[in-house]
């Protein structure tokens, strides 16, 4: 589909199809075209041209049926501050077309699993970032939806309720068709098996993370532990080996104090992919007389995939 | 309809667990109460709710934006909005559950107020025709009122700017026979017709019986017009349909 803001195209020939059960993460940095992605998903934006349907129905034609089997949680998080939690997610279910009874049932069910049970009579407008977060998610997942959306449904809580809302959105994973967006590259690598990259309203990636890693970087880093010897040295003797590209210090503040506490060299290393360099590196170490305290192939991170994705183009 | 019933339930709600109801409907008491007051305590006054009118259309050209100020600015800045329209539900039944909502507390503020209509009978001899002619006027003039409102809401996330022009354009509505009188030809006659509010000289105690321009005019007197039932409705429904057509305008903008 195409989604034109008048003579400026916001989303240029997204097409995808997410199958049932499937968690699939949508990347990209701040005005790729996420939201409004999500916005035509949603039926909230019509697209300007091409279609979209969920669960069938065809978001503009059965908008109405469309809607009814969608879960959506928008950036913002849209609450009414005056209202309980019970009494806004009454209505949001009531607005969905529940009926009462349905409502009743479900709503303590959907208010143990975000875990809100403490909160069920307090007004929204007092709750807190993370718990807000969570009402937010409760009115999604209210009227069982087939398709869940969500958009950023990490920004601006505090680390604590990220890894906790994390947890809750894999959770969902299991029951829903989920479509997570988010700028926030190791988020998406953490919850879905399936990333969509966007850059500039195109999407320009769709694979597993690992997947992504493998195909984009024919590069590989290993961080590597040394002692026994000043790191110059060992810098240099790795550099001789074939393939190898970089060797350096790993500056990193973390690695560095650990590497100090127990008194040895943290080195990162990249390298060509497949050419056995891990072996060679220990085989150097070892024939040495070096001491080797870890050899630890690490995986692209979705930054550096996400760089390499966006300049390639 | 059942969907229009959820969102004015839940506006009803929000309107009664916060003070701004109690607040403006105490306003509301005590503005139309020293009209009534100051239109019955002379010597040989007449037994009718003519200054009370006076007072409420007057009031309401401030009052009906500031209940409807919040009703769909507030739900912009909240975002609740995307939420509302991403719901099975149509743009029109949100603007219709909102305005019956607003409808809804004013007519309960114009019931409060009734004991004027009590004392009078007590104390006088109202004629009740006329009497009860002017409250349904009051009822149409209030419902056009809370339309442009609600139109007004709708045009801003920010509930001031909702308030600032919905009160503009009442006030406008208003006054507009000072320009009208003072221009020749059909513009003046399209100027007149517009007039929403009522002629503040028809309630001048010294002019009564004047004819005056307006479409409370006859209502203030005690006549029941058919074009002034059928103007009124009609501005109501316009000012509703240019809101549903905003908050649909999302689509093709």
């Amino acid at each position: 589909m195409y989604k034109n803001f008048g003579p400026y195209p916001a989303v240029i020939d997204v097409s995808f199809e997410v199958l049932k059960g499937e968690i699939v993460g949508f990347l990209g940095p701040n005005g790729a075209g996420k939201t409004t992605t999500m916005r035509t998903i949603t039926g909230y934006l019509p697209p300007t041209s091409g279609n979209i349907t969920v669960s069938g129905f065809d978001t503009v034609k059965y908008s109405l049926e469309a809607r009814k089997h969608i879960g959506y949680l928008p950036e913002t998080v849209p609450l009414y501050l005056d209202m309980t939690v019970i009494d806004y997610l009454t209505f949001m279910g009531r607005i969905r077309g529940m009926s009462r009874k349905w409502v009743e049932e479900r709503i303590p069910k959907v208010i143990d699993h975000v875990k809100l049970g403490d909160y069920r009579n307090t007004l929204v407008g007092k709750l807190s970032k993370g718990y807000r977060q969570r009402t937010g998610i409760a009115q999604a997942i209210l009227h069982e939806p087939d398709v869940l959306v969500m958009d950023e449904p990490t920004i601006g809580i505090d680390p604590i309720q990220v890894v906790e809302t994390r947890e809750l959105i894999s959770e969902l994973g299991e029951s829903h068709t989920l479509l997570i967006s988010s700028h926030i590259l190791p988020e998406v690598s953490t919850i879905c098996p399936r990333v969509l990259v966007i850059s500039d309203g195109r999407i320009v990636a769709d694979d597993k993370p690992s997947n992504l890693s493998q195909r984009l970087s024919g590069n590989e880093r290993i961080e590597l532990g040394v002692s026994g010897i000043d790191p110059q040295s060992a810098i240099s003797a790795i550099r001789k080996i074939k393939n190898i590209i970089d060797v350096r210090s790993d500056t990193r503040a973390e690695k560095l104090d650990q590497a100090s506490k127990e008194n040895y060299h943290s080195i990162l290393v990249d390298t060509k992919s497949n050419n056995n360099s891990s072996e060679k590196i220990a085989k150097l170490i070892v024939d040495n007389g070096w001491g080797l305290r870890n050899l630890t192939p690490l995986p692209m991170t979705l930054e550096e995939i996400f760089l390499q994705l966006t300049q390639d183009k | 309809m059942k969907n229009i019933i959820i969102i004015l339930s839940k506006e009803l709600k929000t309107y009664f667990a916060s003070p701004m109801a109690y607040i403006v409907a105490a306003a509301y008491l005590a503005i139309t109460g020293f009209f009534f007051v100051a239109s019955v305590s002379d010597a040989f006054s007449e037994a009718s709710i003519r200054g009370y009118l006076a007072g409420a259309t007057f009031f309401m050209i401030f009052m009906s934006p500031a209940i409807t100020m919040r009703l769909i600015a507030e739900e912009q800045k909240l975002g609740t909005l995307e939420l509302l329209l991403t719901s099975p539900i149509k743009e029109a039944e949100v603007v219709i559950g909102k305005f019956l909502a607003a409808f809804i507390t004013v007519i309960i503020m114009v019931i409060l107020s009734m004991y004027f209509v009590i004392i009078l009978y007590i104390f006088g001899d109202p004629d009740t025709g006329p009497l009860f002619n002017g409250l349904l006027g009051l009822l149409l003039y209030a419902s056009s009122t809370l339309a442009i409102g609600l139109f007004a809401s709708a045009l801003s996330p920010n509930q001031i700017v909702g308030l600032v022009v919905g009160s503009g354009i009442l006030t406008a509505l208003t006054i507009v026979d000072f320009v009208a009188s003072r221009i020749q030809g059909i513009g003046s006659d399209i100027l007149s017709f517009m007039q929403l509010g009522a002629s503040f000289s028809v309630f001048d105690l010294g002019a009564l019986g004047v004819a005056e321009s307006g479409h409370f005019a006859d209502f203030a007197r005690g006549i029941f017009s058919i074009t002034d039932v059928v103007f009124y409705i009609s501005v109501t429904i316009v000012f509703l349909l240019l809101t549903v057509i905003i908050l649909e305008s999302r689509r093709w903008r």
